[in-house]
């Protein structure tokens, strides 16, 4: 019974999800709107049960399967917040387009709950299945919009290299289990600081989970699947798969990389600072090029990529928690990005080239400040909250020794400025050229407005959310 | 050499024969029998593993359900595979060293220091009276309780995702509404039509 008790969140949620899907089939085409309120529902009851989960002990249930701890409780609660802000910049979004049929709410639970495993498994086949859970949910919303035959294809490509990157980590933990004999990671540990034997076998399978690894993040050269499908996704599952996700990844990592197979970190180190290098570099550069906003955003999301892997690169507990702030921040900046990208595609028009954001400051203020303030903390200026996530990567990489990287970082983010500050000046100084009216529902504009106060107010005060990053790692 | 390697190695001759006849033979429905002789040999050979569940579930699924509908498929869709042999000379090449490649990478890790067998020894024999599948069972509910209704969990979301993206309602489905055909007034159906008269 215990181990009901410790995962509950999960379970509330996997059953609500259920309960979604079954009333789902029985709603008629005008009460659509009652799935979208269940799942919202679901995920504010989820999202206090896991923040009562903070502070408490670590514990672990299912044999060792499952934990909770400090750094899953907090990742959990960031996971369902900003799905649930997702949810709400999604909705008319997707009304307008017919895809909101009950099925993409389902999905989108179900996909929560898989990053909610991802994040508390201490268990390899925990961590796969929850991933697996997560990435088919995934494949199946990108290609849940049947009429655009862009989304179609982002999904097989989406799918086709997302089973080979899944592939490839099963490869490796294969390969690990093969040399230690355990899938639970604690154990893997264990077997690895006993006997160095072992971990020849375990570095042949440390190889292909760190590029199942950064496949998944997308982290340069293993991130050609980013921009294609950001761009043929709709923007509301662009928004989904760029958000929340990025999480997950990075629990993923620090569980299968920092829990289990501390004892190569020399190995994993190296293979880190280069994938976080390319992908600064990379993810920037080619950013600059892109006309299509969601292009941009996709590099952008590269480069984010490498930012936080320079984090973890240090391999200190200060690196640590500052790549676990990054991933929050990333996500909640990301979120409303995006949200407010959803707010001006309407009614069969898409807002996906940077000329849609011209004059925006002109057609609504609101919708212009939230761009401009996500932009900015994308950019890394002070003193908001995206400042401060650099400062501290920046930080970890050099007390790690990695001196270099951080040369490499800092250059990065001043070439990234340059197509962050772009799309401000496109919004504030240049007339409009679409002059359709925006109307975003109150709620949404409400969103959008704490959304980037929360860029501000974790700027000023980033003690909030760091303090939990570094008990998490304590 | 005892029976139980006998055995083994008339299984694995006729299960390396029966596989490079999968790829070699020109009809697609000896390939799929070829196949079911290859899952039913490796069956046998699993058995000898001590592997009686693995062994069972893989004649019982594989063999029983899943070839049964790739016979289904290849018969129904006719599939010309004369196009598909097309470049097999031109791709030879690369095939072959990618598969030399492998070969030479297995014998490395096979005869390396540290995953030698001596590295791994086999384990030891259960005696008669264990059963596999019990023991199967037995740690598929109680340690891996977790795992397994989360894969429960991912068979839900696979039925989801193919029910909502297969199932759709054609728009150019032809079907009756007999309360609008009711309903239906002389303007809906005729249209007058003002012609000039021709010309002579």
């Amino acid at each position: 019974m215990d181990n009901l008790r410790i995962a509950t969140p999960e379970i509330f949620l996997l059953t609500a999800t259920c309960v979604v899907l079954v009333v789902g089939l029985f709603l008629k085409p005008e009460q659509r709107q009652l799935n979208y309120w269940m799942a919202q529902a679901a995920l504010v009851v989820t999202l206090i049960m896991s923040t009562s989960q903070i502070g408490d002990a670590p514990a672990s249930a299912f044999s060792g399967a499952y934990s909770i701890d400090a750094m899953s409780a907090s990742l959990k609660s960031w996971i369902l917040a900003i799905v649930f802000g997702g949810f709400l910049y999604s909705r008319d979004y997707l009304s307008e387009r017919q895809i909101a049929r009950g099925e993409y709410y389902t999905l989108g639970l179900f996909g929560t709950a898989g990053m909610m495993i991802m994040v508390s498994a201490t268990n390899m086949l925990t961590i796969y299945l929850g991933l697996e859970l997560l990435a088919l949910s995934l494949y199946a919303m990108v290609a849940l919009y049947r009429n655009n035959a862009a989304a179609s294809e982002a999904a097989m490509k989406y799918f086709v290299l997302g089973a080979l990157a899944s592939g490839m980590l099963l490869y490796g933990i294969s390969m690990i289990y093969g040399a230690t004999g355990s899938l639970n990671l604690a154990v893997v540990n264990d077997v690895l600081v006993g006997g160095s034997e072992r971990s020849v076998g375990a570095r042949f399978g440390l190889v292909f989970v760190v590029v199942g690894l950064a496949f998944k993040f997308g982290a340069v050269p293993f991130h050609m699947w980013v921009p294609d499908v950001y761009d043929g996704a709709p923007t509301s599952v662009t928004l989904f798969i760029s958000t929340a996700p990025k999480i997950a990844a990075f629990a993923m990592l620090i569980r299968l990389l920092v829990d289990g197979l501390p004892v190569l970190h020399a190995d994993w180190q190296q293979m880190l600072s280069i994938l976080a290098a390319l992908s600064m570099i990379v993810g920037n550069l080619v950013a600059i090029a892109q006309t299509n906003i969601k292009r941009m955003l996709a590099y952008s999301t590269i480069s984010h990529v490498g930012f936080l892997l320079m984090g973890i690169v240090g391999a200190s507990a200060e690196g640590y928690s500052a790549a676990m702030f990054y991933a929050i921040v990333y996500a909640f900046t990301t979120l409303a990005a995006f949200g407010v990208l959803l707010a001006l595609s309407r009614d069969g028009y898409e807002a996906v080239n940077l000329n849609d954001l011209a004059g925006l400051g002109k057609r609504n203020v609101l919708l212009a400040a939230v761009m401009m303030l996500a932009m900015i903390s994308l950019a890394g200026v002070p003193p908001l909250v995206g400042f401060y996530a650099k400062l501290s990567v920046l930080k970890a990489a050099i007390g790690g020794g990695y001196m270099w990287l951080a040369i490499v970082g800092v250059f990065m983010s001043v070439i990234g400025a340059f197509y962050y500050l772009r799309i401000i000046k496109l919004m504030f100084f240049d007339e409009p050229i679409v002059k359709a009216e925006i109307n975003a529902a109150s709620d949404v504009s409400a969103g959008l407005a704490v959304n980037g106060l929360a860029l501000v107010v974790f700027g000023v005060v980033p003690g909030l959310i760091m303090g939990a990053c570094v008990a998490a790692f304590g | 050499m005892s029976f139980e390697l006998f055995i083994f190695y008339v299984f694995a001759a006729i299960l390396v024969f029966a596989a490079s006849r999968v790829i070699t033979v020109n009809n697609p429905v000896y390939a799929a029998m070829f196949l079911v002789l290859t899952f039913f040999t490796c069956a046998g050979i699993w058995m000898l593993l001590e592997a009686e569940f693995l062994a069972i579930t893989l004649v019982l699924v594989y063999v029983g359900a899943v070839m049964v509908l790739f016979l289904f498929v290849v018969m129904m869709l006719d599939v010309n595979v004369e196009p598909l042999r097309e470049g097999f000379v031109s791709y030879l090449p690369v095939g072959l060293l990618v598969g030399a490649i492998m070969l030479i990478e297995m014998v490395f890790l096979i005869t390396q220091r540290y995953f030698k067998n001596e590295q791994f020894p086999a384990p030891e024999r259960a005696g008669a009276d264990v059963s596999n599948t019990q023991e199967l069972g037995r740690l598929l509910y109680s340690e891996y309780l977790f795992q397994f209704e989360i894969a429960a969990i991912i068979l839900l979301v696979a039925i989801v995702a193919a029910i909502a993206l297969t199932m759709r309602r054609r728009p150019d489905t032809k079907y009756q509404t007999p309360s609008e055909q009711i309903s239906v007034t002389k303007s809906d159906r005729l249209r007058v039509v003002q012609m000039p008269p021709e010309k002579r």
